[in-house]
């Protein structure tokens, strides 16, 4: 027991990874999805409630065929999984209690770019034991962006946008938003304003730097304090779209196209 | 010093800070460039900054200062305390509470007044609760004590209400409730507020003869022609009126009330009525600086107003305690 | 010229009466100690007095309008509060609310300071001074006020023997000038040298009313206050000097 103890203390590797998993916990929205798109039938046990959320998941419609989890530890064990997938910023006692049970925890990191997107799906391909599957949904995420890419124009060229949600945050080129951003083929204000991943952007800064375009995501539901300077007079001036839905920019999946060209869009057709 | 002179040296002091207001902020306008934009308007997003961000912030910050430090005066004046502020005897965080209830339950996108409206009914609650747990001539520790266990509850149900909104950033907000924020408020925040602040704060200024014969006391104060029960509707409504509406814009900004009335204290000669319009200068100008300083700071962080004012208060409040244990001692 | 006209005045505590029909008046000139032992309704009587405690019965002043009754009588409550460090001559000018604005500068506010002998004081912060300058500086906020009647709630109670007796020949000087005073002490010997009057109140009642000589005997005050008094006839006035517990019945 006691020697369990100090090994564990030492930071031993934690259980084996079983190289066919049969029962999958995801306890995070975003491995969530990706492990819904990846799993073979019947391998994946639950997702979070989340993945139900259609103001969160894209894949809303999908989660109900999964027991639908609160990420806490306890639940998870009652569900004996051979493997549960985290995002690396879980809740780290909730990872380390399970592996403490025996149970192999795997840790994605966030996608921040296209490139991380991409090497998440290959890893989770790996991970479920479906490397084939993950390989040509990376194969097909690869055409669709180069050709979305292909249409943008050139830097220089671009609009400048700002993405601008609740609290006045703004995200940053080195953000997942940036990326969609980027993609769309729109300049980032933020990038101007030497915000790099993500941080408050001033209603008068903003105003200031007169961006073509302010993106917003959609309201969400019921009221909050933090949501009114989306609707700040100041605004009036600027072309403002609530063209992003959170189940687009939350997580890096493949569905991120779907927002690079729903934004995409918004270049195409003038502004009101 | 005399009170001419005193009240200009302020007046002046607040009219330098609302231009400071107007002329500081993220976009690189210059003094002379922000006033030009702000009265002669022309191209360019200057003229919308300045009219639409610059222009309510400084509004809100002179109005919601001079309403806190005058309520800070009053009530210190009747309760004959100098530890009463309407931030640490829990008033602020019950208004806090009726704004909540006002925003996350819809009411006041329904309505634009339910929000002041909500966090008076609010600040009338506390101010109430205050009263009644307290008493009119409250001791140091029961007023403190009294305000403790008001604040506590306040924010916890106000925490409670963020907790259970359906919104996703609802639950992050507590911070600006109870810290108090003026960034990019607009015009339509001081349309609401500044008719219960006016209101309220007309209300409050004229308590001045009562609260001076309350220097004597209750009882020689009534001796005097003072009719106590009016005076004390008059000042919870007038507390009310104004921590409200101050409130229901820019969240629980404390210890102005406390600080203001303290520093101006001897140059009014203690006198309560001389203290009113004083601190209302005094308040102006404190919570102008500090929402100037937020910009000036941290552009890029949304630095709290209420953090720079408890920065300065709480030291201030600690000293108080002492002053008063050993007076009491 | 009756200041002070009070018929079968009783204040209630829930149903005990504190007060108990007290039926009295008190004219300019006069000046008129209150006098019985703790828990007798003194204080209640002079608040009910005042209006400023709700009472059956009639009591004229309480039957004045606020304002008329603030110019009529100044009241000095027991507590002697001053709340803020105010200058004696802004304390004093808080008697002249009764009349408005509280104007440091109005001719009364001089005369009250001068009468007092606080012009050299005028400056001070009032809650630095002794306590004895402190109740000066109250009574003369109560002559700046300028009301003929003065009713002051145990004005000499914690004050040194010095303090003691110039309060009380400031109160004789002030019944003489033509005012009538009336005020509450617990001090036989104060009383009987410098009141013109006496009353006695015990249980709520008023039991004896008179010239100190006729009121202070003995049997009044083994009956009311429980003790036996040295009682001598001086050339300047009556002694009174309490020396012993009255024995049991």
């Amino acid at each position: 027991m006691i020697l369990a103890l100090a090994a564990q203390a030492a930071g031993a590797e934690g259980p084996a990874v079983p190289a066919h998993p049969a029962r999958v916990v995801s306890i995070n929205l975003c491995t969530d999805q990706l492990a819904m798109l990846l799993a073979a039938p019947g391998q994946l046990v639950s997702v979070t409630w989340l993945a139900g959320d259609p103001a969160f998941s894209a894949m809303a419609d999908h989660a109900g065929a999964y027991l639908a989890n609160g990420g806490r530890a306890e639940e998870v064990f009652a569900l004996h999984p051979d493997l549960v997938l985290a995002d690396i910023w879980s809740p780290p006692d909730t990872v380390s209690m399970l592996t403490r049970l025996g149970i192999p925890v795997v840790q994605f990191p966030p996608g921040e770019s296209m490139a991380d997107i991409r090497a998440n799906i290959i890893r989770m391909g790996e991970v479920l034991g479906t490397a084939d599957r993950a390989a040509a949904m990376a194969a097909a995420f690869d055409a669709r962006l180069a050709g979305l890419v292909r249409l943008a124009p050139p830097p220089g060229a671009r609009p400048r946008a700002a993405t601008w949600a609740a609290n006045a945050y703004a995200s940053g080129p080195r953000s997942l938003t940036g990326a969609i951003l980027d993609a769309a083929g729109f300049a980032n204000v933020a990038g101007e304003l030497g915000i790099e991943y993500g941080g408050t952007l001033p209603l008068e800064a903003l105003v200031w730097a007169q961006p073509d375009i302010v993106i917003t995501a959609e309201s969400a539901p019921g009221a909050s304090r933090a949501e009114d300077v989306l609707r700040h007079p100041a605004l009036a001036g600027l072309r403002v779209e609530a063209g992003l839905a959170d189940a687009d920019w939350t997580c890096g999946t493949p569905f991120v196209l779907d927002a690079v060209a729903r934004l995409a869009a918004f270049r195409a057709k003038p502004g009101p | 010093m005399r009170q001419p002179l005193l009240l200009g040296l302020l007046a002046g002091l607040v009219a330098a800070l609302f231009v400071a207001s107007l002329a500081v902020g993220p976009a690189g306008i210059g003094l002379r460039g922000s006033l030009a934009a702000l009265v002669a308007g022309g191209d360019g997003p200057a003229p919308l900054i300045l009219r639409e961000i610059r222009l309510p912030r400084a509004l809100l910050g002179l109005l919601i200062g001079a309403g806190l430090g005058l309520s800070g005066a009053a009530l210190q004046g009747f309760l004959r305390n100098p530890l009463a502020e309407p931030g640490l005897i829990g008033v602020s965080s019950s208004a806090a509470l009726g704004a909540v209830v006002a925003i996350y339950s819809g009411a006041s996108a329904a309505f634009a007044l339910a929000l002041p409206v909500f966090a008076l009914a609010g600040a009338l609650l506390g101010v109430l609760a205050i009263l009644a747990l307290a008493g009119a001539a409250a001791r140091t520790l029961t007023l403190i004590l009294a305000g403790v266990a008001v604040s506590a509850l306040a924010a916890a149900l106000t925490s409670l209400v963020l907790n259970l909104s359906s919104n996703p950033y609802a639950a992050g907000e507590i911070v600006f409730w109870m810290m108090g924020s003026l960034a990019d408020r607009s015009m339509l925040h001081v349309a609401i507020a500044a008719p219960f602040i006016l209101a309220g704060g007309i209300a409050l200024l004229t308590l001045g003869r009562g609260l001076d014969a309350l220097t004597l006391g209750e009882d020689a104060a009534a001796s005097l022609g003072i009719g106590l029960a009016a005076m004390r509707l008059r000042l919870v409504l007038g507390i009310a009126a104004v921590v409200g509406a101050a409130t229901a814009v820019a969240g629980a900004v404390g210890f102005v009330g406390l600080v203001v009335p303290h520093l101006l204290r001897s140059a009014t000669g203690a006198r309560p009525a001389r203290l009113l319009w004083a601190s209302a200068l005094g308040g102006a100008a404190v919570v102008l600086a500090a929402d100037v300083a937020t910009r000036v700071i941290a552009p890029e962080r949304d630095l709290k107003l209420g953090v720079l004012t408890a920065l300065v208060g709480a030291p201030f409040f600690l000293h108080l305690i002492r002053k008063t244990a050993r007076e009491a001692a | 010229m009756t200041l002070l006209a009070l018929d079968r005045l009783t204040v209630r505590r829930g149903d005990c009466p504190v007060v108990d029909g007290v039926t009295l008046d008190i004219a300019g000139g006069e000046l008129v100690g209150l006098i019985g032992p703790n828990g007798a309704g003194k204080t209640t009587l002079l608040r009910g007095a005042l209006g400023l405690l709700p009472a059956a019965g009639f009591s004229s002043l309480a039957a004045l309008p606020a304002a008329a009754r603030a110019r009529h009588a100044a009241w000095l409550p027991q507590n002697r509060e001053i709340a803020w460090p105010v200058t004696v001559r802004d304390l004093v000018a808080l008697g002249r609310i009764a009349h408005g604005a509280p104007d440091p500068d109005h001719p009364a506010v001089d005369r009250a300071l001068a009468e007092m002998g606080l012009v050299p004081l005028a400056g001070r912060r009032a809650t630095e001074l002794s306590g004895g300058e402190q109740a000066r500086a109250l009574i003369a906020r109560a002559l700046a006020q300028e009301a003929p009647l003065v009713i002051a709630d145990e004005p000499v109670a914690g004050l040194d023997p010095a303090a003691q007796i110039a309060t009380m020949q400031v109160f004789g000087g002030l019944a003489r000038s033509g005012r009538g005073i009336l005020v509450s002490m617990h001090d036989l010997g104060l009383a009987a040298r410098h009141c013109t009057r006496i009353l006695v109140l015990h249980r709520g009642r008023l039991v004896a009313d008179g010239a100190p000589a006729d009121v202070l005997a003995p049997a009044l005050l083994a009956a009311v206050f429980g003790i036996r008094a040295h009682l001598e006839q001086a050339a300047d006035g009556l002694v009174v000097q309490p020396v012993a517990l009255a024995e049991a019945p």
